[in-house]
């Protein structure tokens, strides 16, 4: 949908994915921090091209182990490297950090509707990341920067702990230097090594440039930053139709079946993870600080 | 605002004074004196008489606290348009806090007692003063209570 139209719709699901897991191979494990790594899967039979849209992600599978919910953090044009970052939290996730090359994982998706990303064409787009939410974003942001003629002004928020829990930190660097991108990093704290902007993300707002009727905001992090930054953009006259939300919660199918991940009246496996902020303020759970 | 502030500095171009009732702003802006400090400069530091009010227009403040065995932490950083500090408001008029700038930094300061008394000479006024003022407080309330959350652990 065009710049002048309504706030730009989901993107839909063209087909139904696989509820099997199919083995996939460990092609390389990138460390991005104490914490985080970045797995490069490949099948290890061929059943045709891969593909994803930006802000969809996959059920990974840790024989033996268990399953977790993780965002496709590469690029959809470049599907063959089919990146995820995953931070070690739990037993499964810790488990697939530890995953070495060579080793295998089960994988099943890709889910979830993704970010609107082609819908966005013709607007300025602000992307607030908060810690890992970078990696749902980072598809979202080739894609424009890919097509960057058709999108307005295009800022991004990054927030994190410490400086220390930057991921990309490599990439970062290249995108501070672009022209056609503004990009702010803050953290949480910081030592005096760090030259950098601490505070929140939403501290970071005023000094973006924002035309209410002609922004979209794609915000992904903690639900707590993300209801702070929603109502931040909503105050400088954002609509809350133009604001989308990736949201998280536990996962057991990931098609719809079995409930688990039910978010007010959706299911985030289903009808999310990306939503509109307008069609699920009255169910973040995160109240007032 | 951009990280280049102009030669000459006017707290009418900042935004915690923009649109503020010209009267007052001239007032004010009579009371105004530019600042500048370098890279490392500790601006000011916790303990110390809170004797002024800064505007920043160029360069970045951290705001450091120092725990005893720790280094010190930054725990806010301040850039152009934002305003350094409120304990030259309320009694006992001390820094809470350390601030050393990042970058060379260029301010218009505004001296505590004759703001203070400006703005109990001029009630409505100052009260619009102080609406402007809060949210800056409330901002650094909210940051603490995050950071307390540990907003990005899982
Ligand atoms: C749509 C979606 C996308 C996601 N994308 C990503 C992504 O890209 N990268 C990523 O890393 N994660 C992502 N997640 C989160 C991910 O799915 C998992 O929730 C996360 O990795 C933790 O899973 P786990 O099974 O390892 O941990 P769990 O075992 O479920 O543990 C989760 C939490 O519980 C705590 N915990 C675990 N066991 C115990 C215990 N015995 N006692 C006390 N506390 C305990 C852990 O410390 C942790 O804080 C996404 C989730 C969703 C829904
Ligand atoms: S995970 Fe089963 S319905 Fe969403």
């Amino acid at each position: 949908m065009g710049a002048n139209g309504e706030p730009p719709g989901p993107p839909g699901i063209d087909r139904p994915p696989g509820i099997v897991p199919v083995p996939f191979e460990v092609r390389s494990r990138t460390g991005e921090t104490a914490d985080t790594v970045t797995l490069d899967l490949a099948p290890r039979e061929r059943r045709g091209p891969l593909s994803f849209r930006p802000g969809q992600f996959n059920m990974l599978y840790v024989y033996g182990v268990g399953e977790a919910a993780i965002s496709i953090s590469g690029d959809p044009a470049a599907p063959d490297r089919y990146l995820h970052t995953v931070r070690a939290a739990g037993k499964v996730s810790l488990a697939l950090s530890e995953a070495a090359p060579g080793g295998v994982v089960g994988v099943r998706g890709p889910y979830g509707t993704g970010w609107p990303v082609r819908e966005s064409a013709g607007r300025d787009v602000v992307l607030v990341a908060g810690g890992l939410g970078l990696p749902p974003l980072r598809p979202a942001l080739y894609e424009i920067l890919r097509e960057r003629s058709k999108y307005g002004r295009v800022e991004l928020i990054y927030g994190a702990k410490t400086p220390k829990d930057l991921v990309y930190y490599a990439e970062i660097q290249g995108w501070r230097q672009r022209s056609d991108l503004r990009f702010q990093t803050t953290v949480d704290t910081a030592g005096r090594d760090w030259y950098g902007d601490v505070g929140l993300v939403t501290a970071r707002l005023p000094d973006v440039r924002i035309e209410p009727a002609n922004t979209v905001a794609f915000l992904c992090g903690p639900e707590i930053m993300m209801k702070l930054t929603a109502k931040a953009l909503v105050a400088r006259g954002v609509p809350a139709d133009a604001i989308w939300l990736s949201m998280e919660r536990n996962m057991k199918c990931a098609v719809g079946l079995c409930g688990h991940c039910q978010f007010g009246p959706s299911f985030v496996c289903r009808h999310g993870p990306v939503f509109r902020y307008r069609e699920i303020a009255p169910f973040l759970a995160v109240r007032e600080v | 605002m951009s990280d280049e502030a102009p030669e000459e500095l006017r707290l009418a171009d900042h935004r915690f004074f923009r649109d503020m009732d010209p009267e007052f702003l001239a007032r004010l802006t009579e009371k105004a004196y530019a600042r500048t400090f370098e890279a490392g400069a500790l601006i000011v530091r916790e303990g110390d008489p809170a004797d002024e009010f800064l505007a920043l227009f160029s360069g970045k403040v951290a705001l450091e606290i120092i725990v005893p065995d720790r280094p010190r932490t930054t725990v806010q950083t301040l850039g152009p348009g934002e305003v350094l500090g409120w304990s030259w408001l309320f009694s006992p008029h001390r820094w809470r806090i350390d601030a050393r700038a990042v970058k060379p930094t260029r301010a218009l300061g505004l001296a505590a007692g004759p703001l203070r008394q400006l703005l109990d000479d001029r009630p409505a006024d100052g009260y619009r003063f102080l609406h402007r003022l809060l949210p800056v407080i409330a901002q650094r309330l909210e940051n603490t209570r995050l950071q307390l959350l540990d907003l990005h652990g899982r």
